[in-house]
C-alpha cells in the first residue's frame, strides 16, 4: 500500500469500477474502496439492463452527453472484454391518443438529442414486429440501436482491468471522514482504516450525497427511487423481439417490457420515491401493479413461470440531470445523481472524471500499450458461446442457468473475487434461474466454501 | 480437451430419477437394450437422493426404505443389467423429432434416438414464481434446497423455521429441519385444512408440536441480510430466521416445450395419451414430469409401464396422432393422462386426477358426448395437493368417433372446513 494514494475512488458501483479502469491507464496509484463487500452490488446490480441511445434525454443536458458517448464508448469495449450485447432495437408503443400524439415530440427530442435512427411506424407494422402484443396499439417509434447489455459483467470487467493494472481494491471500506489539509485528504472508514490521497472521487451512488457532505458540501440530496423489477421464464423470450418501451407523457412514469441477455424477460419498473436507501423489498402493490402493466403490454407473458422478483434504488435527486462537480482546492471530483442511464454513461464519466481530476492539478501520465493487461470476463450472454458449450469447465452445476463447476470456482478465487452468493450470482448466473436453487444451491455453497476456504456458514449467509 | 462424439441409441431416456432408470430397467427385460439413460446431476437416482427418511419404495420394490436407499438400489439394479447411464449430462435442445443436442463436460454433441422417453421430473415453485414480497435475505428455501443441503452437506439451515405449505412434502420438510436441529414454529396453508394423510400429520407435525395455521398464506418476508420474520395475509407476524416453501409443485418441461410438445394449462405436463405418447413423434412422457407430483415408487411404476408402449412403438412404427381430449371441469383442476386412444391398447390401469379446493362426497363422472361411461362416489373427502385416482376401465366404452371426455365432479356437498 502507498503512503499516498493519488486518486481513491469512493464506491464500486458501475460508475467507480469505470473510473478505476481507466485511471489504471495512467501511471497512478489508485485505490478503489466500497462500503460493502463487492462490486457493482448497489444500485449497478438492479437496472433494466439496456445500452441507451440517449434519445429520450433532455437536450442539452450532461446526461444527454455522456449517455450518448458512452454509447459509444461500451458498445466497443464490451466485446473485447467479454461482456454481452444484443442489438434487438426497442419500440416506442403508443397506446392512447395522447402516447400517439407525444410520438412526434419523441422523434423532435431524439434528433435534438443528436440521435437520427428513430422513425414512426403505424400500428399495422407494430404487429408486424411484435405479434404477440395486447391488442389497441397506435402506432410506434423504433429505436433500432437501444440495445440489451450484461449489467452485472460490466462493473465486473471494469473491475478487474483496473485491479490487473495495479488498482488496489478494498471491500469493506466505509468512508466516515474526510480530512483535506496540506493538499492530501485523510480518509477514514467505520471498520478504523485511514488512507491518504490526494484526489478522492465520489462515486457512492445512493450515499454520493453523504460522501458529498463529509467534505461540508451541498447542493443535491439523494431521494432514492425504488424500481420493482419482475423476471420472467426463458421460456418468454420467443414472445417478443424488442424491447417494448412507455411513451413518456406528461402524467405516466410507464413500465417497459425488455428481453435480458441471459435470455429471460423483465418487466418493470416501477418508480416510488422513497426515504430508506436501503429498502430493496418488494411490495404487494408493486407486484400487482407491475403483473396489471404486462398483462396491457403482453397479455401471454402472464402465462409464464415467474424467474425473480427484485427492486432497485435509483440515486434520483431533487435535479433531473447528474450532479458532476469538482473543487481543486479540495482534490475532489464529485459524480453524484448518476440513475438508471449511469451504466450506458459509465465509460464516459470515466473520462470526464480523468479531465476534471486534471484541472485539480492531477498529473496523469498514460501507461504505454505493452504496459496495459487487456482482461476479459466470462460472456453471460445467451446469444454468445457458453463454457457448458465449449466443455473442458467441468460439469453444469446451476441446470437452470447452466453454469458450470469451474466458472463458480473462478468467481470465487479471481479477484475481485465473489464472497457472497448474490456475488456467485452475478458472476455465473448461478442461482437466478427458474428454479431460484432448488437443484444447486446447496452443491453452489459447498463447491463456494471450498474454492474460498470460507465455511458452508458463511455461504449460507448463517449467524 | 476431448472433442464430444456424437451417437445413436434405440431409446434415450431423460432423466435418471425413478421413472426414468425405471424404464430403462423394464426396456432390459423387453430385450430392448440399446438405451442410454441422460442425467444431467453427477449421480443418477433423482429426487430420493435427498432424503434420509423412510416412505420408498412400497409399491415398486415392495419394501420400505430411505430415499437415499432407495436410490441407491435403483443405481444397483442399472448398473446389474449393464444399463448406459450417462451423468452430467444434459439434453439441452431438440435437433429432429427424436434427435437430441446434448452437453456433457465434453462441450456440445448429439444423441440420435429412435425414442425418447422424457422423466425430467418436478420441482417446486420457489418464492420468486409465488410472488411473496418483502425482503431477500438469507435463509429462504424449498424444501429441495433444505433436502440437499442437510442430507448431502449436514448443514444446518437456521434455528426456527416457518413451513409454508402442508401437504405430504411439506410434513417431510418438518422431518428434514428437526433432524438438523432447526424448531419448526408454524406450518401456514391458504387451504382450510392440511393435505396429508392423519397418520402422517400426526407423526409429524402434532408429534413435534408444529400448528398448522389454515386459511392464511404468507404475505411479506422481513430480513435483509437474515430473514427475521415473516408477516401472513391474516396480518399476524411470525418471528422466524429461515422460511421453507413446499409444494406447489411445478414440471420441468423446458425439454418438452422446446420441442413444441402440447402442455395441459393447469399441471404445465405434456399432455399423453393411455401410453404415454406426447404429440410428437417417438416422443413418451412419464413420472411427476406428468403429474406433479407424486411418490417415487408411482412415478417408477410408470417407468415399467411405458416399457411396453415402447415396445409397441419399435415394432409397429405406428404413432396415433390427435387423441381424444380429457377436459376437466372445476374443481378438477388436471387429470394425468390427458388424452386418451380409443382405438389402442393402452397399459393404463388408472388416471391420476387433483382437485383445487376439498369436495366432501363427490361422485366422479366421465362422460363423453353426455352418455355417462363411468361414474364413481367419493364418500371420502377429495382434498387438494393429494392424488384422486380412477379407474381406467371406460376406455373401452369411448366412442372413437365421439366427442372429446368430460370429467367432472357432481357434488352432494361441498363443505368449506374451518380452522379446528
Amino acid at each position: 500500500m502507498p503512503e499516498i494514494y493519488d486518486v481513491v475512488v469512493i464506491g464500486a458501483g458501475v460508475v467507480g469500477t469505470a473510473v478505476a479502469r481507466l485511471l489504471s491507464h495512467q501511471h497512478l496509484e489508485v485505490a478503489l474502496l466500497d462500503a460493502g463487500p463487492d462490486i457493482g452490488a448497489g444500485t449497478s446490480k438492479a437496472n433494466t439492463a439496456i445500452l441507451h441511445t440517449g434519445f429520450d434525454a433532455t437536450p442539452g443536458s450532461i446526461e444527454s452527453r455522456l449517455v450518448a458517448r458512452g454509447y459509444a464508448l461500451l458498445n466497443d469495449y464490451a466485446p473485447t472484454a467479454g461482456i454481452a450485447i444484443e442489438p434487438i432495437g426497442a419500440l416506442l408503443v403508443a397506446w392512447d391518443d395522447e402516447q400517439a400524439a407525444s410520438l412526434n415530440t419523441s422523434a423532435e427530442k431524439a434528433v435534438a438529442n443528436g440521435y437520427l435512427g428513430a422513425s414512426l411506424i403505424d400500428a399495422q407494422s407494430v404487429y408486424e414486429l411484435e405479434p404477440q402484443l395486447a391488442s389497441g396499439a397506435r402506432g410506434a417509434m423504433v429505436v433500432p440501436d437501444e440495445f440489451i447489455i450484461d449489467p452485472w459483467s460490466t462493473p465486473l470487467a471494469f473491475a478487474k482491468e483496473a485491479i490487473a493494472n495495479g488498482v488496489a481494491w478494498l471491500p469493506n471500506h466505509s468512508v466516515t471522514k474526510l480530512d483535506r489539509s496540506h493538499d492530501i485528504t485523510v480518509i477514514s472508514t467505520a471498520e478504523q482504516h485511514t488512507l491518504r490521497a490526494r484526489c478522492v472521487v465520489n462515486a457512492a451512488g445512493l450515499h454520493s450525497d453523504d460522501v458529498h457532505a463529509l467534505f461540508g458540501l451541498t447542493g443535491f440530496t439523494v431521494r432514492p427511487r425504488r424500481g420493482e423489477l419482475i423476471v420472467f421464464d426463458k421460456l418468454a423470450r420467443s414472445l417478443l423481439a424488442h424491447t417494448i418501451l412507455p411513451v413518456p407523457t406528461s402524467h405516466t412514469k410507464g413500465v417497459l417490457v425488455a428481453p435480458t441477455v441471459f435470455g429471460n424477460v423483465m418487466l418493470g419498473p416501477t418508480a416510488d420515491d422513497i426515504d430508506d436507501k436501503t429498502a430493496t423489498s418488494s411490495t404487494r402493490a408493486g407486484i400487482d401493479a407491475l403483473l396489471a402493466k404486462g398483462q396491457r403490454i403482453l397479455p401471454a407473458l402472464l402465462h409464464e413461470e415467474v424467474t425473480a422478483v427484485y427492486a432497485g434504488l435509483r440515486a434520483a435527486t431533487q435535479h433531473s440531470d447528474y450532479q458532476i462537480s469538482h473543487d481543486p482546492t479540495l482534490g475532489y471530483v464529485c459524480l453524484g445523481g448518476i440513475r438508471s442511464t449511469g451504466l450506458t454513461a459509465s465509460m464516459a464519466l470515466a473520462e470526464e472524471t480523468l479531465a476534471l481530476l486534471q484541472q485539480c492539478g492531477l498529473v496523469a501520465t498514460p501507461k504505454a500499450p505493452d504496459e496495459l493487461r487487456s482482461i476479459r470476463v466470462t460472456n453471460l450472454g445467451e446469444a454468445f458461446e457458453r463454457p457448458y458449450q465449449r466443455g473442458s469447465s467441468g460439469a453444469i452445476v446451476c441446470h437452470c442457468e447452466r453454469t458450470t463447476r469451474d466458472e463458480i470456482v473462478e468467481a470465487c478465487t479471481v479477484a475481485p473475487a465473489a464472497t457472497t452468493l448474490d456475488g456467485i450470482r452475478r458472476r455465473t448466473r448461478a442461482l437466478s434461474g427458474r428454479c431460484q436453487g432448488f437443484y444447486c444451491s446447496a452443491e453452489v455453497c459447498a463447491l463456494a466454501a471450498n474454492a474460498s476456504g470460507k465455511p458452508m456458514t458463511d455461504w449460507l449467509g448463517n449467524q | 480437451m476431448t472433442a464430444a462424439s456424437n451417437s445413436s441409441v434405440d431409446v434415450a431416456i431423460i432423466g435418471g430419477g425413478p421413472a426414468g432408470l425405471s424404464a430403462a430397467l423394464a426396456l432390459h427385460q423387453l430385450g430392448i437394450t440399446n438405451v442410454v439413460v441422460l442425467e444431467r446431476e453427477t449421480q443418477a437416482g433423482g429426487a430420493p437422493r435427498h432424503t434420509e427418511h423412510l416412505g420408498y419404495g412400497i409399491r415398486d420394490l415392495h419394501r420400505v426404505t430411505t430415499g437415499q436407499r432407495y436410490a441407491a438400489e435403483l443405481r444397483k439394479r442399472v448398473n446389474a443389467a449393464g444399463i448406459t447411464v450417462r451423468t452430467a449430462t444434459t439434453a439441452v435442445d431438440w435437433l429432429d423429432d427424436t434427435t437430441l443436442q446434448i452437453a456433457d463436460t465434453t462441450g456440445l454433441s448429439t444423441i440420435a434416438a429412435r425414442c425418447v422417453v422424457l422423466a425430467t421430473g418436478v420441482r417446486e415453485r420457489p418464492r420468486a414464481a409465488r410472488l411473496v414480497a418483502g425482503d431477500r435475505g438469507a435463509g429462504i428455501f424449498t424444501t429441495g434446497s433444505l433436502q440437499q443441503l442437510t442430507a448431502n452437506h449436514h448443514q444446518r439451515p437456521g434455528k426456527r423455521a416457518v413451513i409454508v405449505g402442508a401437504e405430504h412434502v411439506s410434513f417431510s420438510a418438518v422431518l428434514t429441519l428437526r433432524h438438523a436441529g432447526c424448531d419448526v414454529i408454524a406450518m401456514v396453508t391458504p387451504l382450510p385444512r392440511h393435505q396429508s394423510y392423519a397418520a402422517l400429520r400426526v407423526a409429524t407435525a402434532t408429534r413435534h408440536r408444529v400448528p398448522i395455521i389454515t386459511g392464511t398464506n404468507i404475505a411479506e418476508i422481513h430480513g435483509r441480510k437474515r430473514v427475521e420474520a415473516v408477516t401472513l395475509t391474516n396480518g399476524h407476524r411470525i418471528e422466524c430466521d429461515t422460511v421453507v416453501f413446499t409444494g406447489d409443485w411445478i414440471p420441468d418441461n423446458e425439454l418438452a416445450r422446446r420441442g413444441d410438445i402440447d402442455i395441459d394449462i393447469a399441471s404445465r405436463s405434456p399432455i399423453v395419451d393411455g401410453s404415454w405418447r406426447t404429440n410428437r413423434r417417438g416422443v413418451f412422457a412419464i413420472g411427476n414430469l406428468i403429474h406433479p407430483a407424486e411418490p417415487a415408487d408411482i412415478c417408477a411404476l410408470d417407468g415399467r409401464n411405458v416399457a411396453s408402449a415402447v415396445a409397441g412403438w419399435m415394432a409397429t412404427n405406428n404413432w396415433p396422432t390427435d387423441p381424444l381430449r380429457i377436459v376437466v371441469e372445476n374443481p378438477i383442476s388436471w387429470i394425468s393422462p390427458g388424452a386418451v386412444q380409443p382405438r389402442a391398447a393402452a397399459a393404463l390401469k388408472h388416471f391420476t386426477l387433483r382437485v383445487s379446493e376439498p369436495v366432501a362426497d363427490a361422485t366422479i363422472c366421465v362422460t363423453q358426448n353426455g352418455t355417462v361411461l363411468w361414474r364413481s362416489r367419493r364418500p371420502r373427502r377429495l382434498v387438494p395437493n393429494r392424488s384422486i385416482s380412477i379407474s381406467a376401465s371406460w376406455l373401452t366404452k369411448v366412442d372413437p368417433a365421439g366427442s372429446d371426455i368430460n370429467v367432472a365432479l357432481n357434488v352432494s356437498v361441498a363443505v368449506e372446513e374451518r380452522l379446528r
